[in-house]
């Protein structure tokens, strides 16, 4: 392990007991617990630490936050490896591997810095002016070259191996930040009784307190901020979360959060997620996100080792960390000090102070002198040298003369912009404060307030009052009281505000060197003078012409410097340029922790059938059918591949008995006076004639005309209708019924529930099925063919009283029965069945059967009801009633639905018999080239027939009904299918329906 | 965004499903003709502004509800229950 060279000796928020090793690019270092990445590379010397977006430049480290533009990292390894992490947020932790991104071959050594030097061609608007022509080159040649040459970091290729979780939290006050203002809030609606969250994206709550040497009531600022935290975290209704951002403020005081529960450690603890993302719904919020200090425009100002002056105190203060041990500071404020002052406390020689204003206080003219600081007054830092790290700067004094001076470190103190982003996430745009000269909140979302330094009131003691009050306000608010408890605050002073140097021009046209504006995109003043040049002057111009702002930073050290020198190339004030909105996320969110658990095969809920362990005990094979895993098919010792399967099972149906799973169907119960009436109106065909105790079949349309689903509904007495809907329309069929009850027709007397998995439901088919059920199927019920016919629907009772209901209904043709018994029982029915069944060899058979028995009867099913066909393209046009009105019926008329020539159900067989029939495969005429005049309509459903020996298929093509027996090609290219057919009649088996009574 | 029920209090909006214009009513089809039919479903104003929509509560008490809602800031002014909110236009 290597020292840490520019460790200071004692001090800091770190524990410097626990020692992290850690790597960055393979280099083995030592850091502390309570490091950022960030600061234990500045601690080990380490200030390069990647390469800029567009030109490739040497980057370091500028902030202590989340503003960070430069310091983007690769961390992890492999399947974990997160790119354009901030360094200076990521908390090291023992193991941590770090890589620099963004440059080849080595971070040192950047064969493509040479875009540096090319740097006016890659000037805002470049890519506009250059890869215009040949249009034919963008996507074959300068996209792949841009694409290699610009860029960040790489994604892991490797599926994330870590779980998400999404959680949902209800709170009176949201407090969004843990700094002076955010706890003082806190504190106060807390002591009032209200129940509070409060979030902050750092580990450790304190805020700047953390990296200011502050006094509050007297005393230091440190013992105030554990007196208030012991006190937040002795409050019952006081939930405090580290390492959580509020990313984005939505609708009605719902916020979004994404909380970082174990990317602190090397990997997530078992059962713990990663990443956890919340929805917190809040009565108030408080926005305590503090400020963000602003850079300086001036040529060089991105070399390693020029930094803010407030990350500079963060790195001193809480992490016992030397920057740089030659410092100079350039300020415009008061404010800058205190880093000359910490920097000096610590160790460093501070060579220099450079303010850009003429008059300063003689307080801290004294300080220059104790620290012996040379103090040039009324001048501004010109530029910075030293390429991969600071060795110099030239600084131009009051006279307009030059003088050069050596250091390692620059500090920019320009004052700060209050972190206002989550103000504007509604639509509303912040404001101009010239007595500041920043942006404050403007409009703000309903609910939501700003304290401290968030509203442009930096002083502390402005943090920790407004705080408190709005605190007690929101509690009031929530009709909560006064709460007791008093907190001295006042604090020390800070003297006088910074008056902001936007821009320091000078040096010599392109012989300058680079000042940038926006460090992550690259956009430089130059690029800035430009737009203006070329007339792109409105703010949202600017942003898209010269990409100002709209790097994953979203511009948080760089847009109000932009918005300055474009203020000044229009001559033009800063508030009448304009500002743009910020949009969540605040900082970037992982989609992983947006998806929670719902990815994979958790994408959404599964759901399975109560009879799904008994057709895993059968050996089922299953496969996923909507929201469902059904029972596709029973393989049987021997059988080579699922085909066989299927044929064996189709054939058992239609020769003996089989029995199937459909307890997936939708079923609603539907009572009341008027269901009758009700029914008459959903369906196409005519319900208030059903007798008690018969099932029926029927057609629901859309109001537009279209099928919208299909079942069959059976009356089980005078006011008790039970409907079926096909499984993949359930819901939806639901909310259209509630629809037309409530909205369309709440005068009639009806009530619906879904009762679908209330029941567990088995159709037993084939010739023996009722021998079958007259096992199963209590004594007393008479289900001959006389007293319980074809479409014969009544409640009986199974195994001595077990409440059931059976219909006599058929999907296969067969005679056949459904029998359904409350879920818990589906099992037991199952094993009754079976057993009952053994005599007559029952065969249990799953979907892909069912299809098939459905397919030789010519039934439709979810392929053909597509929500593009008509009752009368599907051959079911005579059910549509003519004596009623009915959802659907009046759109249905409309001459487009009616024309002779739309494609109507058929049946089709290969003339071929060995050949193999697909869906989607379209009709043309024998001899008709593959085009689109020439398409006839397609193929829907397709199955291979054992009683035909051949496969079959349903589809819809022009005039089917009128073309029985010609030839037409089924063409599929995608899978090389073009097969000769002829048009059939849809029902393949059994054309007559004999079976069904047989 | 978050809707308050009638019946349920106040809910998350994915509770809730947003079905149209609650203005419309449905003709009698026996007596409509086809161009009133498309008036009635396929017409619709969309204003920059108040709005009374209908919205089904399908994860809570499944009712079909009338929100008037702002377009432009979702801020909603009135939920309200039906049948009360609907007249019935039809038989």
């Amino acid at each position: 392990m290597s020292p840490q060279p520019f460790r200071t000796p004692a001090g800091g928020l770190i524990d410097r007991a626990k020692p992290f090793g850690f790597s960055f690019d393979g280099r083995r270092l030592e850091g502390y617990e309570g490091d950022t990445l960030a600061s234990a590379l500045l601690a080990n010397g380490v200030r390069l630490v990647g390469r800029s977006f567009k030109y490739h430049r040497p980057r370091g480290i500028l902030s202590a936050g989340s503003e960070e533009p430069n310091a983007l990292v690769e961390l992890r390894s492999g399947a974990r490896r997160e790119p354009n992490t901030r360094a200076t947020t990521a908390e090291l932790f023992d193991g941590l591997e770090a890589a620099s991104q963004n440059r080849w071959p080595s971070l040192d050594f950047d064969l493509l810095s040479v875009n540096s030097l090319f740097g006016s061609a890659l000037a805002a608007g470049f890519y506009y002016k250059t890869f215009m022509w040949p249009a034919a080159f963008w996507e074959r040649v300068y996209e792949p070259l841009i694409r290699r040459a610009a860029g960040l970091g790489r994604a892991a290729v490797a599926a994330d191996p870590d779980h998400y979780e999404k959680a949902f939290a209800f709170c009176d006050v949201l407090v969004i930040g843990g700094g002076p203002a955010g706890l003082s809030a806190a504190l106060s609606a807390g002591r009032a009784g209200a129940r509070v969250i409060l979030c902050d994206e750092d580990f450790a709550l304190g805020g700047r307190l953390l990296s200011d040497r502050r006094m509050i009531g007297g005393r230091p600022a440190a013992d105030w901020l554990a007196a208030t935290l012991a006190e937040l975290e002795s409050m019952p209704d006081m939930r405090l979360m580290r390492r959580s951002t509020v990313f984005g403020v939505y609708d009605h005081g719902v916020y979004g959060v994404v909380e970082r529960v174990s990317d602190h450690l090397p990997t997530p603890p078992p059962f713990q997620p990663r990443q956890r993302s919340w929805r917190i719904t809040a009565k108030r919020a408080i926005l305590a996100a503090g400020a963000i200090e602003r850079p300086v425009v001036f040529a060089g100002n991105d070399t390693p080792g020029v930094m803010l002056a407030g990350a500079v105190r963060s790195y001193v203060n809480r992490f016992g960390v030397l920057p740089g041990r030659e410092a100079v500071l350039f300020t415009t404020g008061d404010d800058g000090w205190t880093t000359a002052r910490d920097l000096a406390d610590a160790g460093a020689r501070v060579v220099a102070i450079v303010d850009a204003r003429a008059e300063i206080d003689a307080g801290l003219r004294a300080l220059a002198e104790r620290i012996g600081a040379r103090l040039v007054t009324g001048a501004v830092v010109e530029s910075a040298h030293g390429g991969k790290a600071l060795r110099g700067i030239s600084v131009r004094n009051a006279a307009g003369h030059h003088v050069e001076m050596a250091c390692d470190l620059l500090a920019v103190s320009n004052g700060w912009n209050p972190t206002l982003h989550l103000t504007s996430h509604q639509n509303t745009r912040p404001v101009w404060d010239a007595t500041i000269a920043a942006f404050v909140p403007g409009a703000m979302p309903p609910g939501l307030v700003a304290a401290g330094s968030a509203a442009g009131r930096f002083r502390l003691e402005q943090a920790l009052d407004g705080g408190a009050r709005l605190g007690a306000e929101a509690a009031a608010e929530c009709g909560h009281g006064r709460g007791a408890g008093t907190t001295d605050r006042t604090a020390d002073d800070e003297g006088l505000p910074a008056t902001p140097v936007w821009r320091v021009s000078g040096g010599s046209g392109r012989k300058r060197g680079k000042a940038f504006v926006d460090f992550q995109n690259d956009v430089t003043d130059f690029d800035i003078e430009l737009s203006a040049r070329e007339g792109f002057r409105a703010v949202e111009h600017l942003k898209r012409y010269t990409t100002l702002g709209m790097a994953t930073d979203q511009g948080k050290t760089s847009n109000v410097s932009g918005l300055a020198l474009m203020a000044e190339q229009t001559g033009k004030l800063i508030p009448d340029t304009g500002t743009t909105i910020f949009r969540p996320p605040y900082t970037p969110v992982a989609i992983g922790a947006l998806g929670g658990h719902h990815r994979g095969r958790d994408f959404r809920p599964t759901r399975i059938s109560p009879t799904h362990a008994w057709s895993e005990r059968q050996g089922a094979v299953f496969i996923e059918s909507g929201a469902w895993i059904r029972a596709q098919y029973y393989p049987q010792p021997g059988e080579r591949d699922w085909l066989e399967t299927v044929n064996r099972e189709v054939l058992a149906v239609r020769a003996g008995v089989g029995v199937c799973d459909v307890s997936t169907l939708g079923k609603i119960d539907l009572q009341g006076r008027d269901v009758g009436v009700f029914l008459d109106r959903v369906y196409c065909n005519t319900w208030s004639t059903l007798p008690i105790g018969k099932a029926r079949y029927g057609l629901m349309l859309r109001e537009d005309g279209f099928v919208m689903d299909d079942g069959t509904t059976s009356r089980l007495a005078d006011d008790h209708y039970l409907m079926t809907t096909t499984t993949a329309n359930a819901g939806k069929v639901m909310q259209h019924l509630e629809f037309c009850h409530q909205v369309l027709w709440p005068e009639l007397d009806v009530r619906m529930v879904s009762v679908s998995e209330r029941w567990a439901q088995a159709a037993i088919a084939g010739p023996r099925s009722r021998d079958v059920l007259r096992g199963v199927v209590d004594g007393q019920h008479d289900i001959s063919d006389d007293a319980f016919p074809y479409l014969a629907a009544r409640e009986v009772t199974v195994g001595g009283g077990i409440p059931a209901r059976l219909f006599r209904i058929s999907f296969s043709g067969e005679r056949a029965f459904e029998l359904a018994v409350p879920s818990g029982f589906g099992d037991a029915m199952m094993q009754a069945i079976m057993a009952s069944g053994r005599d007559y060899g029952i065969t249990p058979y799953g979907l892909e059967a069912l299809g098939v028995l459905r397919i030789e009867k010519g039934h439709v099913a979810g392929s053909e009801l597509n929500g593009q066909t008509t009752a009368r393209d599907l051959g079911l046009g005579k059910m549509m009633s003519s004596k009623k009105d009915y959802i659907g019926r009046l759109m249905a008329t409309r001459p487009a639905l009616v024309e002779a020539e739309r494609p109507t159900l058929a049946g089709f067989r290969p003339v071929d018999a060995s050949q193999r029939l697909r869906a989607g495969a379209h009709f043309l005429g024998l001899g008709q080239p593959a085009s689109i005049e020439n398409d006839e309509g397609h193929m829907t459903s397709t199955a291979y027939s054992p009683h035909l020996r051949s496969w079959i298929g349903l589809g819809r093509i022009r005039n089917g009904a009128t073309r029985i027996g010609e030839r037409v090609r089924a063409y599929d290219p995608v899978r090389n299918g073009d097969v000769v057919v002829e048009i059939c009649n849809p029902v393949f088996f059994d054309p007559e329906g004999a079976r069904l009574h047989g | 965004m978050r809707i308050d029920c009638p019946h349920c209090g106040s809910r998350d909006v994915q509770e809730f499903i947003y079905l149209r214009d609650a203005g419309p009513r449905r003709p009698d089809g026996m007596a409509a003709t086809l161009a009133e039919m498309h008036v009635y479903l396929h017409e619709r104003d969309n204003p920059a502004g108040r709005h009374r929509e209908l919205w089904y509560h399908g994860s809570g008490c499944r009712a079909w509800l009338v929100v008037t809602r702002d377009t432009r800031t979702h801020a909603v002014f009135a939920v309200e229950a039906l049948p009360a909110s609907v007249e019935s236009a039809s038989t």
